[in-house]
């Protein structure tokens, strides 16, 4: 077996918080990238994909664990990496050519070569006479070539892309990727191995040799395995569509045994998200949910999540927490990358407004403790108001400061829909409905 | 690359338009260079202890240009020490928080009462220069023109999206040129609209420190400003009517020659995705970047030495990698000094801290008693000069700003105006006032006024502007009423503008309270109660011990007064009354 370019020996990334509890992102994980293959990193919104693709171009420290490249660490070893960025990140004030000449100015190669090589990539992906127009005055798709060009005029050992096409609409997309690989299989850049993260399953089945997914809380990889399709793949041949729906079944189902946690420093036991208190709320909208029902309602109460997604134009990270979302309010069952109506969701769907409110509230009183707790301590208090400090504080334990915020958007989301309480915006604050004054904050805060 | 096109079009314009604009360029070095060496002359003959003014019109262009050279040393001093400190402030996770803080303070503290302090000291530092005079000046006029500008930078360097510090990352930037290819960029924009105000700012403390009065000993610098105030204390209207005219232009020049310029040139900085429609242009900015002469001099000089640069940096990183392979770097001993002279600064603060306290010491109650009742006074017109500032610009600005065709003429106008420093008119209203028989403490209050409430009509109308116009016609369409269109769209659209006029609006006017309360005039000595006139009259008498307890008071109250009123109201702008969601 030939010798892996990257091995990442049981990288982990965590944050410490003020409390005795850290907010793991990603848990220890050990993958390594051998010569001649792209890999594609699948996974939900919240898995650490970029977190973990940083580690490994030695952008971003491992909280433990160590990134190695070619048997030395990445801190102590000259490495030669790019990066394609979802938002392409050029530099919008230098021309074309300014922009693919920077890395090389870096490097301190002499202006006449530097100019030779930037024009000549520049060729390549197919910018011939755009060197001196600026990033601004180009379509999504050409800058995109431009931050393939950069990252490619400086021939990587390895070259990184985070979500490269995602920014992208479906025609630019589907053009850029089918050139990447015509560079690639025929050799035209002398890149070693390709790293994709990607939220796109077809994506991923159509480009990687090699898929890795990972799962959420914290992340960790489920499943590497692969992928031993013919170029050109067909998106409607049989295999192909065999994956797909293996990655969504891998992707929607949540029994795969837990990465084992590890035990820190002093005894300590990090917290698996899952055996905690309050669990992550997805960051749906009612509405969201109520029309996924309708829609499977219409699909004869059962289908295929692929299909939904397919139908939807949905990219996964889309679809994954409305399904989420109807999942935990017991609306939808979800079986073997199927998903299927329970009768309490049927009844919902099927409801008029005011009823589907009243149901709502009762599925999300039952199973949602964070929207139980706020509507008890509301009512014990005798003002009927409390400080959304109050329970920033408890989620933070618990999730990292930006997520716990979003878990209370969430919940005042929710909340205010089912009618359970109301927020008032200006003063941060909950409030019962009932009251005089949190109906004219209503009234004020209403979108 | 160019094509053949291009190349072609411009042997033809080499032959007619760039040979007049090298010519001028030249003419601009030629002139530059007797400029240094005649200020050199000045700066490093023998200090005149009291330079004679003289009110012919004949000295002006002179002492314009004396003033002039004072405002861009000040203006290139602020602008290194901004970027240098806005650097750090940024990048280093120690200092961050307590940098902040120091520059939220240094905002607010009255710049005009340090002024006897740095005269006695540099004039001790220079003693037989006049350069020691000039410094004080100008080390004043940069403290009135630093800090919003290295707030600015520090702000954009924050704000820099992180995929664009990663591709610097990955691409092994070195510090250099990521500051050149990203920072100074990015920042850029922000840098040049603050520089506007810190100009304007300066050219407002520099009318009063070319001139003034330190207990027995009376500082004098010939410029613009010392001649305002000599015509004004020999009642000498003709030659103030001179200055001013002189003032005027000096603002609309720099404002054609030099901002709009800048401006038009900063577009390609914007950090956006498509092409704005309508741009600022400039001829002298098309004529800088078509004159042979700056092409031949920067591929002559700047790009070789850039290229030299970059490869040593690119060296030098090679060599720093190999030896941290090899052994790690001694961290240890770096924490150690680090401490060390963080310990030796804290001491030395303390110190200067305690005398400082010792000398309030001196101060009998009475005086603290008397100082707090100009505070209160100084307060109600600081205030009072506000609200009638916002009663007539509101309405006035309003309706400036929803009419394109009256904006597009008044909002450059009323830019002007705003940067016209008025210090400079202070005499010639002061004398108008007292010829109505109005005394200082109605004058005061005028005075504050016209420093403050052009700030304000400036935000208002951009504010109008602002709002859009389906708005507007939801309005017209409803039928609202006179009054719920003004509650309903227009105060909330021009909220966040109106809080940021009025915000820089009381700055001025603090700041205009110190010479508007106390002035004098022919020989005269007139002041009012306030604790402007206090600050003014103890640095006049050399009574120091007060001097410190009346700019600690003012300080104290501005940043009190930015605590408690403006932040929440800037946040509430921020959040609630953001149009564009």
């Amino acid at each position: 077996m030939t010798e892996p370019i990257i091995r990442a020996q049981q990288v982990e990334k965590f944050y410490a918080q003020p409390s005795e509890n850290r907010i793991q992102v990603i848990a220890p994980t050990s993958l390594e990238i051998f010569p001649g293959e792209i890999v594609a990193l699948l996974g939900p919104s919240g898995s650490g994909k970029s977190t973990l693709l940083r580690m490994l171009a030695g952008l971003s420290k491992p909280s433990a664990g160590e990134v190695l490249w070619h048997g030395k660490p990445v801190s102590a070893s000259q490495i030669n990496v790019s990066i394609v960025f979802q938002s392409f990140a050029l530099f919008p004030w230098l021309t074309v050519l300014e922009n693919v000449e920077a890395p090389l100015k870096a490097r301190g190669i002499a202006s006449t070569t530097r100019h030779k090589s930037s024009l000549k990539i520049l060729d390549t992906v197919g910018l011939d006479g755009f060197a001196s127009a600026y990033p601004k005055e180009l379509s999504g798709g050409m800058r995109q070539r431009v931050g393939f060009a950069r990252a490619l005029v400086v021939e990587p050992e390895v070259l990184f892309m985070d979500e490269p096409f995602s920014a992208l609409d479906v025609l630019t997309a589907e053009n850029l990727r089918s050139e990447l690989l015509e560079l690639w299989q025929k050799k035209t850049i002398p890149t070693q191995a390709i790293f994709l993260v990607t939220h796109n399953i077809e994506e991923a089945v159509l480009l990687a040799d090699r898929i890795i997914v990972l799962g959420r809380n914290p992340g960790h990889v489920r499943t590497d395995f692969k992928v031993n399709l013919q170029h050109p793949r067909d998106r409607k041949s049989a295999p192909f569509t065999a994956l797909v729906d293996y990655i969504y079944k891998v992707l929607t189902r949540p029994d795969v045994a837990p990465a084992e946690m590890p035990v820190i420093e002093g005894g300590r036991r990090v917290r698996d998200q899952r055996q905690m208190h309050y669990e992550m709320l997805p960051h749906a909208r009612p509405g969201g949910i109520a029309g996924l029902l309708e829609l499977i309602i219409d699909l004869n109460g059962r289908t295929d999540i692929y299909r939904l997604a397919d139908e939807l134009a949905f990219e996964i990270d889309d679809l994954l927490p409305i399904v989420d979302a109807a999942q935990l309010l017991s609306f939808l069952r979800v079986e073997e990358g199927d998903v299927a109506i329970t009768p309490e969701g049927r009844e919902y769907a099927e409801s008029e407004i005011l009823r589907q409110k009243e149901l709502f509230r009762k599925a999300a009183l039952d199973h949602v403790l964070l929207l139980r707790q706020i509507t008890r301590a509301l009512n014990n208090k005798t003002d009927h108001t409390v400080p959304e400090d109050f329970f920033l504080d408890m989620l933070d334990e618990q999730f990292s400061e930006e997520e716990t915020q979003r878990q209370l958007d969430t919940a005042i989301n929710w909340g205010r829909y089912a009618e359970l309480f109301d927020f008032d915006a200006s003063r941060r604050r909950f409030v019962l409905p009932e009251t005089e004054e949190s109906m004219a904050a209503a009234g004020e805060t209403e979108e | 690359m160019k094509t053949r096109h291009t190349l072609s079009r411009e042997l033809v314009l080499e032959r007619t338009w760039p040979f007049f604009i090298d010519l001028g360029v030249a003419a601009a070095l030629l002139a530059g260079f007797y400029a240094v060496l005649w200020v050199a002359k000045f700066w490093f003959s023998t200090a005149i202890p009291e330079v004679e003014i003289y009110r012919s019109p004949s000295h002006l262009p002179l002492y314009a240009f004396y003033s002039l050279i004072r405002i861009f040393v000040a203006y290139a001093l602020s602008l290194l020490f901004a970027v240098g400190y806005g650097y750090v402030a940024a990048y280093n996770k120690r200092f961050e928080t307590l940098m902040i803080a120091t520059l939220d303070i240094l905002q607010s503290i009255p710049v005009l009462s340090f002024l006897p302090g740095v005269m006695l000291a540099m004039m001790s530092l220079f003693p037989s220069r006049q350069l020691g005079i000039e410094f004080g000046a100008i080390l004043l006029i940069f403290t009135g023109e630093v800090w919003n500008m290295a707030f600015s930078f520090y702000t954009s360097l924050k704000s820099i999206p992180r995929e664009l510090q990663e591709a610097c990352t990955i691409n092994r930037f070195s510090a250099w040129q990521r500051l050149f290819q990203l920072e100074l960029p990015f920042a850029a924009i922000g840098l040049i609209w603050n520089s506007m105000v810190s100009v304007a700012n300066g050219w407002f403390f520099l009318m009063i420190c070319e001139m003034f009065p330190v207990g027995s000993r009376n500082f004098r610098l010939p410029g613009l400003g010392s001649y305002l105030q000599t015509a004004a204390s020999h009642g000498d209207t003709q030659a103030m009517v001179y200055g001013i005219i002189t003032m005027i232009l000096i603002i609309v020049l720099t404002d054609q020659l030099l901002w709009r310029p800048l401006i038009a040139w900063s577009d390609k900085f914007k950090f956006e995705n498509v092409e704005s429609s309508n741009r600022i242009t400039s001829p002298i900015l098309y004529a800088l970047r078509n004159s042979n002469v700056l092409g031949i001099i920067n591929r002559h000089t700047f790009r070789p030495a850039a290229e030299r640069l970059y490869a040593q940096l690119a060296e030098r990183r090679e060599r720093n990698l190999a030896r941290a392979a090899k052994h790690s770097r001694p961290q240890r001993t770096q924490g150690i000094i680090f401490f060390m002279v963080m310990g030796f600064v804290l001491i030395a603060i303390c110190i200067a801290a305690f005398h400082a306290v010792m000398l309030l010491h001196d101060v009998h109650v009475s005086g603290l008693i008397l100082l707090l009742k100009g505070a209160a006074a100084t307060f109600l017109r600081v205030n009072a000069s506000l609200l009638i500032a916002a009663l007539w610009t509101i309405p006035v600005g309003v309706a400036i700003g929803s009419h394109p065709k009256l904006a597009n003429i008044a909002q450059p106008l009323a830019q002007i105006t705003a940067s016209f420093p008025a210090t400079a008119l202070f005499p010639l209203l002061l004398l108008a006032l007292l010829h109505a028989g109005l005394g200082l403490g109605i004058g005061s209050l005028a005075l504050m006024l016209l420093a403050a409430q052009w700030y304000i009509l400036f935000n208002v109308i951009a504010g109008a502007m602002a709002i859009p116009s389906d708005l507007m016609e939801v309005s017209t369409l409803f039928h609202f009423s006179g009054v719920q269109r003004w509650t309903t769209v227009i105060l909330p659209g021009i909220f966040p503008f109106l809080i940021t006029g009025l915000v820089t609006a009381s700055g001025g006017a603090w700041n205009a309270s110190i010479v508007a309360e106390y002035f004098k005039l022919q020989d005269r000595t007139l002041q009012t109660v306030g604790l402007g006139a206090q600050i003014s009259a103890a640095s006049d008498q050399g009574n120091y011990p007060l001097l410190l307890l009346a700019t600690i008071i003012m300080a104290l109250m501005v940043v009190t007064i930015n605590r408690l009123v403006w932040r929440p109201l800037y946040k509430l702008a921020e959040t609630r009354y953001r149009l564009d969601g």
